[in-house]
């Protein structure tokens, strides 16, 4: 059976039935449902819900909970994820298998504060000091909120590395009717630091740190890709997007379809590891890729241009970015710029949609 | 008839400076631990600077590596995680009276049932010498090379006074690692806020006022004979306060 939910909601709520057992975090819109979700949830279930000081206090306290054994999550968007940056990089060089959710607001600074994917070049670089990756995982759907979230905890134990959840203030705030999955088994304690005293390692006094943590990035950017392929079988141009706007990329696509265009969608799901693998799937009668994004700059774009760069019969393929600002792009604007493209290959590689940067107009949220 | 006293199991040499207080700090918190039956049974979060060689002291220690400011944070984290288990953190002054000034006061705030210790030698230790908000006005250092100018960089603050001020707060005190006097005395504070912890579950902080030759320009006999001629002025030894029967302060 099938329940309505909030996407921010469903998000606490796979965590919990993941096995999560203390949640820290700070108020942000637009996840702050996570939080206040939790604050009744966790002691519910006599589990533990932590309001902290700041950003920073929450990771600071999934780090030092998960390094002492308990399934631990925070969450929040833009400047707070910035500030949690420090102790991002700090559980990747512990491999503290934490988990997070940054449901992203977009632009610099505080940002626009309601929507959009400002976050995908910091997040998937790796935001903090030193060469680390994180696992992404993004979901375009309330079902996923509650499914990534669901198996993050697992997958982060497998890999002995942090697990982000890159959503979207659009994602978090609405509304779909999800499948609960299963509660897992949990406990206070599920691993580490047993049977103390013992001397924890510490990673940069082993002459070999380096090598590992530059061999757990390559075993995971091998294994743990993740994407989803529409009509891409005999198409000449492929949109590629994560997120909200790949759901109107998909509308775009079945429109173009009914207009007898060859188009295909390919969503990337892990937005770190970039699923090369998904693009090197892609048919050779592949002549153009149009990245869309709710951003104000090309961000995903960048790893497209590389993994066209990386892929055989990729390499002559024009690529192609729209930017929309924190409003995920239209259907019928994905449209205008498929034509544009298609007819004209020369203009505009980069195109940024302007109204779709003004949208303050309370009015009409 | 002289008694040698026995090295705590766990402790070896260290690596701190001569004349440091580290060494005596790391000294007396085993013996604390030995005394009350947790040296099996503690996890110690260390801040970052000289608090950081402690992993360099110890054999078997369980210590978790903190990140600058966020030992008490991680330390709470910790304690969530494993209740039974006796958590501290080891910090300098810089560490958690200035960058980590709002975990410090926030986890007296909280009062979760960790325990904090400070060792505040008036400067960045590690780090070769600079100023801190401890440092003594006209104390010179390697970035106050004229001595501190408080018109600019304000008077030496007073964290501890801060934390004692939360209610929930069961015990505050400050000692200094100067005199055989003084180290008992800080003996005794070390063990009254880890037997508070473990067993009324309650926050305690203890300061101590550290030696340090390398970085103040002095010999040993000088940074001792300093605390107490200079330090103490502006961080007066005792008791702030202690919620337990008969503390009174």
């Amino acid at each position: 059976m099938k329940v309505l939910m909030k996407g921010n909601e469903a998000l606490a709520e796979g965590a919990v039935r993941g096995g999560a057992y203390l949640f820290a975090g700070y108020p942000m819109t637009p996840q702050s449902e996570i939080m206040e979700y939790l604050s009744v949830r966790m002691p519910e279930l006599g589990r533990i819900f932590r309001q902290t000081e700041s950003e920073t206090a929450s990771i600071f306290t999934v780090y030092g909970a998960r390094q002492a054994g308990m399934r631990t999550f925070t969450s929040s968007s833009g400047v707070g994820m910035s500030l949690m940056q420090e102790g991002i990089s700090g559980m990747c060089a512990k491999s503290i298998p934490g988990v997070f959710a940054n449901v992203q607001r977009c632009g610099p600074g505080l940002g626009f504060a309601l929507e959009g994917q400002g976050d995908y070049l910091r997040d998937t670089r790796g935001g903090g000091n030193g060469d680390y990756r994180v696992l992404i995982l993004a979901p375009n759907s309330v079902q996923e909120m509650m499914d990534f979230a669901y198996e993050s905890f697992e997958l982060a134990e497998k890999w002995k590395n942090p697990v982000e959840i890159l959503s979207e203030g659009k994602i978090g705030q609405m509304v779909e009717p999800v499948e609960l999955p299963e509660f897992k088994e949990t406990k206070r304690v599920v691993d580490g630091m047993d049977g103390v005293p013992k001397k924890i390692l510490l990673d940069h006094d082993d002459p070999e740190f380096g090598l590992k943590i530059a061999k757990k990035i390559e075993a995971m950017a091998e294994e743990e890709q993740r994407w989803e392929s529409y009509l891409t079988e005999d198409a000449e141009t492929i949109f590629t997007a994560y997120g909200i706007p790949s759901r109107t990329a998909r509308g775009a696509v079945d429109k173009l379809r009914a207009e007898g265009e060859r188009v295909g969608l390919l969503r990337v799901i892990s937005a770190w590891p970039f699923p090369v693998k998904g693009f090197a799937q892609l048919p050779d009668t592949v002549k153009r890729i149009l990245t869309i994004e709710s951003c104000v700059t090309p961000q995903m774009a960048e790893d497209v241009l590389i993994t066209a760069k990386k892929v055989m019969h990729l390499r002559d393929a024009e690529v192609y970015s729209l930017c929309s600002g924190p409003v995920a792009a239209k259907v019928g604007e994905i449209m205008q710029k498929y034509y544009q493209i298609k007819e004209d290959p020369q203009k505009e590689a980069i195109s940024i949609i302007p109204n779709k940067a003004e949208p303050f107009n309370r009015a009409e949220l | 008839m002289a008694v040698q006293r026995k090295r705590p199991a766990l402790l070896k040499d260290n690596s701190w400076c001569a004349g440091c207080g580290h060494g005596l700090f790391t000294r007396l918190l085993h013996e604390s631990l030995e005394e009350l039956g947790y040296d099996n049974n503690y996890i110690c979060v260390d801040g970052v600077g000289c608090s950081s060689n402690y992993f360099a002291a110890t054999t078997l220690g369980s210590a978790i590596e903190s990140h600058h400011g966020k030992a008490p944070t991680i330390a709470r984290g910790v304690k969530l995680a494993r209740p039974e288990t006796m958590v501290f953190t080891y910090q300098g002054d810089g560490d958690a009276y200035v960058i980590g000034l709002s975990e410090t006061l926030n986890a007296a705030h909280f009062a979760d049932p960790i325990t904090t210790f400070v060792l505040n030698n008036n400067n960045y230790g590690m780090t070769g010498g600079q100023m801190s908000w401890t440092s003594l006005p006209g104390q010179v250092t390697t970035t106050s090379k004229a001595g501190r100018d408080p018109e600019t960089t304000g008077m030496p603050l007073d964290p501890l006074k801060m934390a004692a001020q939360e209610e929930r707060v069961a015990f505050a005190a400050r000692a200094a690692l100067n005199s055989p006097k003084n180290i008992n005395l800080a003996k005794k504070y070390i063990k009254k806020a880890l037997e508070l912890q473990v067993k009324e579950e309650k926050y305690a902080i203890v300061e101590m006022l550290s030696p340090c030759p390398t970085d103040w320009n002095l010999t040993p006999v000088q940074a001792i004979r300093w605390i107490e001629e200079e330090a103490v002025k502006y961080y007066p030894l005792g008791v702030l306060k202690d919620t337990t029967e008969g503390g009174g302060a």
